[in-house]
């Protein structure tokens, strides 16, 4: 471990040579792979247990306990780690700045794995809140408010001592993530212990409600939004060779999608106890939310403008464009949801897995997908083992999250309707509840096979990854550059 | 609005102040949340209460705990819609004033199975027992796992009363006898939930399983409107 003062030093010439710390960006691609490839193996067993129940193996693998197990382990383990990963890599860059400490960066990366070890451990003893993707106890939630300042202490400390005078637009939206996250996180875990494993939040129903979903919409936009953007903003012109499109568009979305996104969270909650004035402001703001975030999708996308052709060679840049036309796709279709007369037909049905498997698959996944492939030979200095291996796992992945999403609609929309339908009389035609499930059991198994190839896209990634590091001839260093001293 | 903006305007000079940059960027997030949340918790009229609306017992509350261990939230809401099939399917719209000791709130956001809003009363406590201990011997079709394991787990009483203080000390109205009185009043519905379940021909011996708090809890719902 190199200490600060060791991690610069002035030549004859003058010059400051800057040592990065690539070894933590190391790790947290490491754990990206495995605990994606773990995420989606949960999330694939629990596709398999909603058509075919024996898939239930007793009380600590059964669907109510595994399924808040997936989202935590694919939301802050997988995509989690890939936002560090990517913090970490670009923030030295764009700083020309070792990390603060090196000691605040490792006890960041185990503090977290030690968070979602933890979390695997009591979410299938059925230890949780049951407040979505904020399940984990009052014990878990203080160790990731204390992890989570030691990460922001880090990440402001470097910018403090940064060495360039202008912060890049990718350190805006990290800028966004940590203090919004904090904010969140601490908002809706507030309770009242029992004991260690079981807790009573503060707010009780209406409040609780719209406390919860302040928070769960804004864990969709400030933990797989904003930080991925981020990401973006630095990889993708990394990747292309080229500038990024508009710095001004960068300005005028950033400010509106930071400040609109907190609204839109009540529209989570269309026609249930909360109050009308307070759902109808949420969807007002999901609706002219639909700009800013089409401003980061073509911000992205015409970066690549005169540099389509490299998509030809570069798996990573294909990574992207799906990446990006995801985040286009769902942002398009998140306010159109949150509108209260589509809302009235999708709410409680699959079209709402089918929405956030396309902004979580398409999205953060391939995002993810593309940063790790570019990063490979660069953090181990070796090529990258098999670019028809990456191209397999780009397919795969494609095809896989499609019919996932396909599907998922498909089963939304019927039992919708079927739910709503009435006969000439007047009376209910599927009074049955049983039957609207029956007719969409087969959408269960496609959505089942698509989980599994977007799985099996990830297996390759992990193969990919393990023979470049395996293959790589040199020992992993720090990159370096030279400043003015 | 231009000058703000452009390459060299002023935002470039904001981009070399991270701490205002930061403080600006809090203050954009905490308006929204701020405007909404407030009126929520200052206005009375936004949360109209129900006189018939009453604190769970301690045993339907041990069963409440269960519901949630179980995650039984992944897939049943509690929170029926003013449209005319869900009243149809389920009975009443929900009404705000239904959940002022919900703690968490249990409205759910998908519904792979039905809303149990208001399912207290729709069925018999063994038609229950049987539904946990096998769906398929009660809905034959169904994709519910079996929930077996809640008729041979021994029913845990002895963390009510601290349960109950807690949420007394948030607000729920429970006094100091009912806290005193927890245990025993939680064995005795325990014990009739078992007669229950027996005399109508089911299994004996479930008074000190997690079966008859999960049974009292599903009873209950809906039932303070009745």
């Amino acid at each position: 471990m190199n200490s600060i003062a060791s991690s610069a030093h002035i030549n004859e010439s003058g010059k400051l040579t800057v040592r990065f710390d690539d070894q933590i960006v190391r790790y947290f691609v490491i754990a990206t792979a495995i605990w994606g490839f773990v995420g989606m193996l949960v999330g694939a067993l629990i596709a398999l247990q909603l058509p075919f129940w024996q898939a239930n193996l007793g009380q600590y693998l059964s669907f109510g306990r595994l399924r808040p197990l997936h989202t935590n382990a694919v939301v802050f383990a997988f995509a989690g780690n890939a936002v560090f990963a990517a913090i970490y890599y670009s923030t030295q860059r764009l700083t020309k700045a070792r990390m603060f400490s090196d000691m605040m960066s490792r006890i960041h990366f185990w503090g977290w794995q030690t968070i979602i070890v933890s979390a695997a451990i009591t979410l299938p003893l059925g230890i949780t809140t049951s407040k979505e993707y904020a399940e984990l106890e009052w014990p878990i939630d203080v160790l990731i408010a204390v992890i989570w300042v030691i990460f922001a202490v880090n990440f402001f400390m470097t910018l403090k001592v940064r060495r360039e005078k202008h912060m890049y637009v990718a350190l805006w939206f990290y800028i966004a993530t940590i203090v919004t996250v904090a904010v969140l996180h601490i908002g809706n875990s507030l309770a009242i212990p029992v004991g260690l494993f079981k807790s009573y939040p503060i707010f009780a129903g209406v409040q609780d409600a719209f406390v919860q979903w302040w928070y769960g919409h804004n864990a969709v936009a400030f933990f797989l939004t904003t930080p991925f953007l981020g990401l973006m903003y630095y990889f993708l012109p990394k990747a292309a060779d080229r500038p990024v499109f508009s710095y001004r568009l960068s300005i005028v979305h950033f400010w509106s999608l930071v400040f609109l996104y907190i609204w839109a969270g009540p529209h989570h909650l269309q026609y249930t106890s909360v109050p009308e004035w307070a759902v109808t402001l949420g969807m007002v703001f999901s609706v002219m939310l639909w700009m800013p975030s089409w401003g980061g999708m073509i911000n992205g996308l015409f970066t690549l403008r005169g540099a389509w052709h490299k998509l030809r060679d570069s798996v990573v840049l294909k990574m992207y464009v799906i990446g990006i036309t995801f985040y286009g796709m769902s942002t398009f279709e998140g306010p159109m949801l949150s509108v209260k007369t589509v809302n009235a037909l999708s709410h409680y049905t699959d079209w709402t897995i089918g929405h956030v498997h396309a902004g979580a698959l398409g999205w953060n996944g391939f995002m993810t997908f593309g940063m790790i492939y570019w990063l490979l030979p660069k953090l181990w200095k070796s090529d990258l083992w098999s670019p028809k291996l990456a191209n397999a796992h780009f397919w795969i992945g494609t095809i896989g999250m499609l019919l996932y999403v396909m599907s998922m609609y498909s089963a939304g929309v019927t039992q919708g309707l079927m739910w709503r339908a009435f006969d000439d009389a007047g009376r209910l035609i599927y009074p049955d509840f049983m039957e609207t499930v029956i007719e969409i059991v087969p959408m269960y198994w496609v959505r089942l096979v698509g989980g599994t190839m977007y799985l099996v896209g990830m297996i390759l990634l992990g193969v990919n990854m393990i023979m470049t590091i395996r293959t790589a001839t040199e020992k992993p260093s720090d990159s370096a550059i030279l400043v003015n001293a | 609005m231009s000058k703000f903006i452009q390459t060299d305007g002023r935002h470039r000079t904001l981009e070399g102040w991270p701490l205002i940059f930061t403080i600006l960027t809090v203050l954009s997030v905490l308006v929204g949340g701020t405007v909404e949340f407030l009126p929520l918790v200052l206005m009375e009229s936004n949360i109209p209460t129900i006189s018939t609306v009453t604190p769970y017992t301690p045993l339907e509350l041990t069963g409440r705990d269960i519901y949630i261990r179980e995650g039984c939230v992944s897939c049943h809401s509690q929170m029926i819609r003013p449209f005319r099939d869900e009243l149809e399917r389920y009975g009443d719209y929900s009404k705000p004033g239904e959940s002022i000791y919900e703690r968490p709130f249990l409205w759910g956001s998908k519904r792979t199975g039905p809303d149990l809003a208001r399912v207290g009363g729709k069925y018999p406590d063994l038609w229950h027992v049987r539904h946990m201990e096998n769906p398929r011997s009660t809905s034959p079709s169904s994709l519910m796992p079996k929930y077996d394991w809640l008729l041979s787990r021994d029913l845990d009483l002895q963390s009510v009363p601290a349960k109950m203080k807690a949420l007394r000390s948030l607000g729920t109205p429970y006094t100091d006898t009912e806290i005193a009185g927890a245990i025993d009043d939680a064995s005795a519905q325990a014990a009739h939930v078992a007669r229950n379940v027996e005399s109508s021909g089911g299994p004996t011996g479930l008074a000190s399983k997690e079966i008859v708090a999960v049974v009292a809890y599903l009873q209950r719902l809906g039932t303070d409107l009745k």
